[in-house]
């Protein structure tokens, strides 16, 4: 806790930045990401866009798992469907960008409403497992439906164009992708500051309390997996135009496990903690790319890169949660309180 | 309608349910001890397969000391992960260890690629070989073997869940971990016994499945379809492990043959969402009455 910060009115005590300091910060970041295309090269745009829409998913995953306590493994099937909506609407239709990926977030939402319906009565893991059953049936209907979908080759997208500039670079395309994540980003910390958001929170400390307590369950739990379904939709959207290829395997199952990584590595229930594990997840492998290319491997470097690539992936679930179950974004909290405090210690 | 065929097809998809119904009790008996749901099931699966295949073509041991060798490592593998991995989750939500045990299945899959490439290996042969007939069906040898073993196991460790010292002390911990524990059964070392069984039976049932279809980094996708077993016959329930991986095992074959192999997956899992929807916690599944 902070000294000197008494809240006097309830506004106060909700707003999502309580200090002048705060907002001094925010000032800095939105300066340095709209800066930051200036002098970022090529690599480095791509990894800002790749970060961004994963931040989108996996803010949208936390919604769900994080806040309201539904465990879903079916997060890239969403994705996926989003993608395909945007990818059909763009070479078919030939429809605006914003709509489209607005329609993509919405067929997500109603796919995420249908998954969202056995949640009332099958809980926890048994959900869990539920959901890895959404990937399959989407996997298969990607796969199958070969007039809309093209069948196992996919489809490519042609780029997107927004006010007749046509998005084909990362550079551009970071104009469109980053202001989306910031949007996603603020539309869900100002959830939790509604009774929605409330509710999603009661679900999860205490399903049973929450209903006796008023909170409708199937109404709020549908609610959560549509909301968290239209953020992955939409993130999958983003991602038909930035990769501009979407194939039935552009979305596997381990692509759902990496966003519940990111949410448990990031912090679940917290939204700096969606941020900051869907960075860190992103940025790990590219870390390891670097590594493994200094090391005197020679030939082998490629090979070995995939295999060590996949176990530094587990290694980070299973010492997150033993050595820091909260996250990242308790580390970014103890670091905070070390300056707050300094020079006494917590 | 073939009836002969059919009567081939349901045999193949019933040996294959064996195998399943084998890997089902694996994970029935970590779940029951420890209440973990495993996920990496399929991965220690593969590893005890990837031992077997290091011990054999690796080091050149006879397949009579090899395989006793390969689930003797398996067994004290299953001990570490125990002790090294599940243990400091104790008290923890259940999300965190089972995202623990999808950890480990990254893990374990990054390593077998990392000593023996993502290639397909090929076990050596030893079971026998020739034909089986029955009327007018044939059976793949492989598949009659391997489910004759599977059965075998099966019967053995329900034996021993039965009248073994330590099958009652499982059985004691599962139904009550506090009272077991008061009653001086020595619920840690439980919990350490029932992981390496678990990783004991899940080996063989790795082994069979390797000498069968061959080795690949990918085996662990058995796992999942172990995982519809489980959740379909209800995560604590033995019967249902069994019965579930041999339903499991004929709908995959069934379904695979008319409708095509990659109907295989979609059709377990349909069923696994209709299951879900009557009987939310499986058919044989305990139903914990939640209280405030």
């Amino acid at each position: 806790m902070r000294i000197g910060s008494a809240k006097q009115s309830y506004a106060a005590d909700a707003a999502l930045f309580d200090s002048r300091t705060q907002w001094a910060w925010v000032g800095v970041l939105v300066a340095s990401l709209l800066a930051f295309p200036f002098v970022a090269n090529e690599y480095w745009l791509y990894l800002a866009c790749l970060v961004a829409i994963n931040i989108a998913s996996t803010t949208g995953l936390n919604l769900l798992t994080g806040y309201t306590g539904l465990v879903s493994l079916g997060q890239s099937a969403f994705m996926g469907l989003g993608a395909y909506t945007v990818a059909i609407l763009q070479i078919r239709y030939g429809t605006p960008m914003l709509l489209n990926l607005l329609a993509g977030g919405v067929v997500a939402m109603l796919a995420g409403v249908v998954v969202g319906v056995p949640s009332l009565r099958v809980k926890g893991l048994y959900l869990a497992i539920a959901t890895i059953a959404a990937g399959v049936i989407a996997h298969f209907v990607f796969s199958h439906f070969a007039d809309l979908t093209g069948g196992s080759a996919g489809l490519s997208v042609p780029p997107a164009q927004v006010l007749g500039v046509v998005l084909d670079s990362s550079f551009k395309l970071y104009w469109v992708i980053v202001p989306i994540t910031v949007l996603l980003l603020i539309g869900a910390a100002n959830l939790f500051r509604t009774r929605i958001g409330r509710a999603f929170i009661a679900i999860r400390d205490r399903d049973i309390s929450a209903e006796v307590l008023g909170i409708p369950l199937l109404r709020y739990k549908l609610l959560s997996f549509a909301i968290s379904s239209f953020y992955a939709g939409v993130a999958g959207g983003l991602f038909a135009y930035f990769f501009r290829a979407i194939t039935p395997e552009s979305f596997p199952l381990i692509m759902s496990i990496f966003f519940l990584a990111a949410v448990i590595v990031g912090g679940m229930g917290t939204m700096l903690g969606s941020v900051l594990g869907a960075v860190f997840m992103t940025l790990v492998p590219e870390v390891l790319k670097l590594i493994v290319g200094w090391l005197p491997l020679g030939e082998s470097a490629m090979l070995v890169l995939s295999p060590v690539r996949t176990i530094v992936f587990g290694l980070m679930i299973v010492l997150f949660l033993i050595f820091e179950p909260h996250g990242l974004a308790e580390v970014w909290r103890r670091i905070r309180r070390l300056f707050h405090l300094w020079p006494f210690r917590t | 309608m073939d009836w002969w065929l059919l009567f081939e097809i349901g045999l193949a998809g019933i040996g294959s349910g064996g195998l399943y119904a084998l890997t089902g009790l694996a994970f029935v008996m970590i779940y029951k001890a420890t209440r973990v749901v495993n996920l990496a099931i399929g991965e220690m699966l593969m590893f005890s397969a990837y031992m077997l295949l290091a011990f054999t073509t690796g080091m050149g041991l006879p397949i009579w000391l090899a395989i006793p060798g390969a689930l003797l490592v398996s067994a004290v593998f299953g001990m570490l992960v125990e002790r090294t991995l599940i243990r400091p989750m104790l008290g923890e939500s259940p999300i965190s260890s089972f995202m623990v045990t999808v950890g480990l299945s990254s893990i374990l899959v990054g390593l077998v690629e990392l000593v023996w490439t993502a290639d397909q290996q090929r076990l050596p042969e030893f079971l026998p070989t020739d034909a089986i007939r029955l009327g007018d069906a044939f059976i793949s040898p492989k598949v009659f073997y391997g489910f004759w073993i599977a059965v075998l196991l099966i019967a053995a460790v329900l034996l021993l869940f039965r009248f073994w010292r330590g099958g009652v002390a499982l059985r004691a911990t599962a139904s009550d971990q506090a009272a077991a524990y008061s009653m001086g059964i020595n619920v840690p070392r439980v919990f350490s016994m029932a992981w390496m069984a678990a990783a004991v039976i899940a080996g063989v049932a790795g082994i069979v499945v390797g000498s069968i279809g061959g080795l690949s980094s990918v085996m662990g996708a058995f796992g999942l379809s172990v995982l519809v077993v489980v959740i379909f016959g209800g995560l604590d329930s033995v019967l249902g492990a069994l019965v579930g991986g041999l339903i499991v095992g004929l709908v995959e074959a069934l379904s695979g043959f008319y409708l095509g192999g990659e109907y295989k997956i979609l059709a377990t899992f349909s069923l696994l969402v209709l299951i879900l929807m009557v009987r939310p916690y499986g058919l044989f599944g305990t139903h914990e009455i939640e209280r405030l």
